[in-house]
């Protein structure tokens, strides 16, 4: 038996959130005194993986695999926790993770539990914490079935160091495009650019920016900090910004290490889906705003003035820490 | 084209949430139940289809008979025929097992559910749905196009889109993007008085174990008082994020 993880690549290098996804699969093999096997798709630098607790990584080298189809990798994780015999598979937030969980879910009959917060309370019954109500409760949730597929929270578990040797297995499927059912035609993505689901650090507009032709100063800070961009619904709505950039209840969740938000007021949908960030920072002109009920830190002023001075301060402090 | 909208029963978003039973429930008192908004989009999408390409449009969910009223608002927008199973929702797979039973018998060509419900945000019954019945399956749908037998979906994926061509039968989780939101329907008079003669058959759960339980909830720590920084003490917040917050 041991723990099964899916880490996540992008261009054949693994992404950070695979990183914490073994390290939350570590901390699981230690309560049911097992090992960590990987699961990883053309990944070049699979041996990072023994940095953090992962004894064996079994990489799948198909070509036809190095494009994501979630029945694809569903089916070979299916087959992975079945040669290993696991019981327990983790994987991310992602939203390729969150489209291949279900579909693992009832290939294996497995109970899934995804938006994890923390390690698990304990292991018979297994039982794990997670948010529910779009962030505005907890749930303390048990999982009866033989296989267990946890859906860790973005950043909430953190990347732990546990160097062993990681034995690299190749590991091949076959796989054909007729019994996959989808294809992928055509991908429109930003590239080089951190995205929502995975930047540390996102930077946020809303309404009270005015217009879209003002997106050049959230551009600015956000390249200051290596942040991703983000809108509220309106802003979106009113085609400002895409549709992929919309946060909250309806939108991408963030559960960033840090949020700021510039111009938006903090309406309930909007703080469901970002209240999962650690800190928030809140840019507002009006004091009574909601958000600042939600935020760490805030400065009641107008963005025009200070998200430039924000962004050059920013910039000095970079050059003093560099 | 026969489709199937799977539609959730949640607390409006606006809600309060509250736990009962010594935190072993969630407390439904004076909340506002609504059609789960990604199943919303989804089905004016659907209604799309039916005004459009002439598609027979059913709506299902598994509840108790306090989701009626949800139904019926469903019909009352334009689903021709509403199927309740009655049972309560207790976890993603058990749902995921009562809807794949409806989609086999009702021989569904399209299943529009949605990309999560807001209330115990699974995000999963309609990828179960596909693997119990081997159905293609497009997640976090933003665009559908159906002709013939053929479909042609845009995905959200992380930073961008993917556009995926695929076949029925097919299920998708929608979500928003997937039709306008000046276009989403809303019940009027005739609609809601037509609802009343349409059928809304109740249907007994099929046997099934269910995978996760929910033992106890908990609501989030009260948040402090935040912060104030001057505006023109920029540096403040720079120094605040670094030495106190270590963010930055
Ligand atoms: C079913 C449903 C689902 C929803 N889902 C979401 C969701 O997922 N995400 C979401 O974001 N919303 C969602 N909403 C919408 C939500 O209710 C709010 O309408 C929306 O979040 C408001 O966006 P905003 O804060 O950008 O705009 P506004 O509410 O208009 O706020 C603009 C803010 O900018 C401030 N401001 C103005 N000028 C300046 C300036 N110069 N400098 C600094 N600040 C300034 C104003 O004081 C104000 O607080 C949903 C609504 C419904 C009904
Ligand atoms: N009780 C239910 N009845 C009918 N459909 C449901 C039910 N629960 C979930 N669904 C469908 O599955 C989607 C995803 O829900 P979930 O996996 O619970 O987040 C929803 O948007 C609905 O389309």
């Amino acid at each position: 038996m041991s723990v099964l993880v899916y880490t996540e690549t992008d261009n054949g290098k693994l992404k950070k959130n695979a990183f914490e996804v073994a390290s939350y699969a570590f901390e699981v093999a230690r309560q049911l005194s097992t090992d960590v096997t990987a699961i990883a798709f053309n990944a070049e630098n699979a041996s990072d993986l023994g940095n953090f607790g992962v004894s064996k990584v079994l990489n799948c080298t198909n070509k036809e695999l190095s494009t994501f189809n979630a029945k694809a990798h569903a089916t070979s994780i299916a087959q992975a926790a079945e040669k290993e015999g696991a019981k327990v598979i983790i994987v991310s937030s992602s939203t390729d993770a969150r489209y291949l969980a279900g579909i693992l879910s009832g290939i294996l009959k497995a109970g899934y539990v995804p938006n994890v917060v923390a390690a698990p309370q304990g292991v018979s019954p297994f039982t794990v914490k997670r948010t529910a109500f779009s962030n505005k409760g907890f749930a303390h949730t048990e999982i009866a079935s033989e296989i267990k597929i946890i859906g860790v929270s973005n950043n909430a578990f953190g990347s732990v160091e546990n160097k062993v040797d990681a034995e690299i297995e190749n590991f091949n499927l076959n796989v054909s495009d007729v019994d996959l059912g989808t294809k992928s035609v055509e991908i429109d993505r930003v590239v080089g650019k951190a995205t929502i689901a995975d930047a540390d650090i996102v930077v946020s507009g809303g309404r009270g920016l005015k217009g879209p032709e003002n997106w050049g100063m959230i551009e600015e800070l956000a390249d200051v900090l290596g942040a991703a961009t983000a809108c509220s619904k309106p802003v979106s709505d009113l085609g400002w910004r895409p549709h992929s950039e919309h946060v909250g209840q309806t939108g991408k969740p963030v559960a960033s290490n840090l949020y700021i938000a510039i111009g938006i007021s903090g309406a309930i949908q909007h703080l469901a889906g970002v209240s999962a960030s650690k800190v928030k920072v809140v840019i507002n002109t009006d004091p009574e705003a909601p958000f600042f009920k939600a935020a760490d830190y805030g400065v009641v002023g107008d963005a025009f003035e200070v998200v430039p001075k924000l962004t050059e301060k920013l910039k000095e402090f970079k050059a003093q820490n560099a | 084209m026969k489709i199937l909208v799977c539609i959730s029963n949640v607390p409006d978003t606006t809600s309060k949430i509250n736990f009962t039973e010594d935190n072993s429930k969630f407390d439904t008192n004076g909340v506002q139940f609504v059609i789960n908004p990604n199943d919303e989009f989804g089905l004016t999408r659907a209604m799309w289809f039916k005004e459009k390409q002439g598609a027979t449009l059913h709506v299902a969910t598994v509840g108790s008979a306090a989701t009626e009223p949800t139904i019926r608002k469903a019909l009352a927008i334009g689903a021709d025929e509403a199927i309740r199973i009655d049972a309560e929702p207790t976890d993603g797979f058990f749902v995921a097992r009562q809807l794949a039973e409806i989609i086999k018998n009702g021989g569904y060509d399209l299943v529009i559910a949605g990309r999560e419900s807001i209330d115990y945000n699974g995000g999963m019954v309609p990828g179960i749905v596909a693997a119990l019945l081997d159905m293609n399956f497009v997640n976090t749908c933003i665009s559908l196009e159906v002709e013939g037998n053929n479909a042609t979906a845009i995905r959200e994926i992380d930073g961008g889109k993917e556009k995926i061509a695929t076949s029925l039968p097919l299920i998708i989780g929608g979500q928003k993007g997937l039709v306008e939101e000046s276009d989403l329907r809303i019940p009027n008079m005739r609609g809601i008085m037509m609802a009343r003669q349409k059928q809304l058959n109740v249907v007994a759960p099929v046997d099934t174990n269910q995978a996760t339980k929910d033992v106890s909830f908990e609501k989030p720590a009260a948040k402090g008082a935040v912060k104030l920084v001057d505006a023109d003490n920029i540096d403040e917040l720079v120094n605040l994020l670094h030495n106190e917050a270590k963010v930055i």
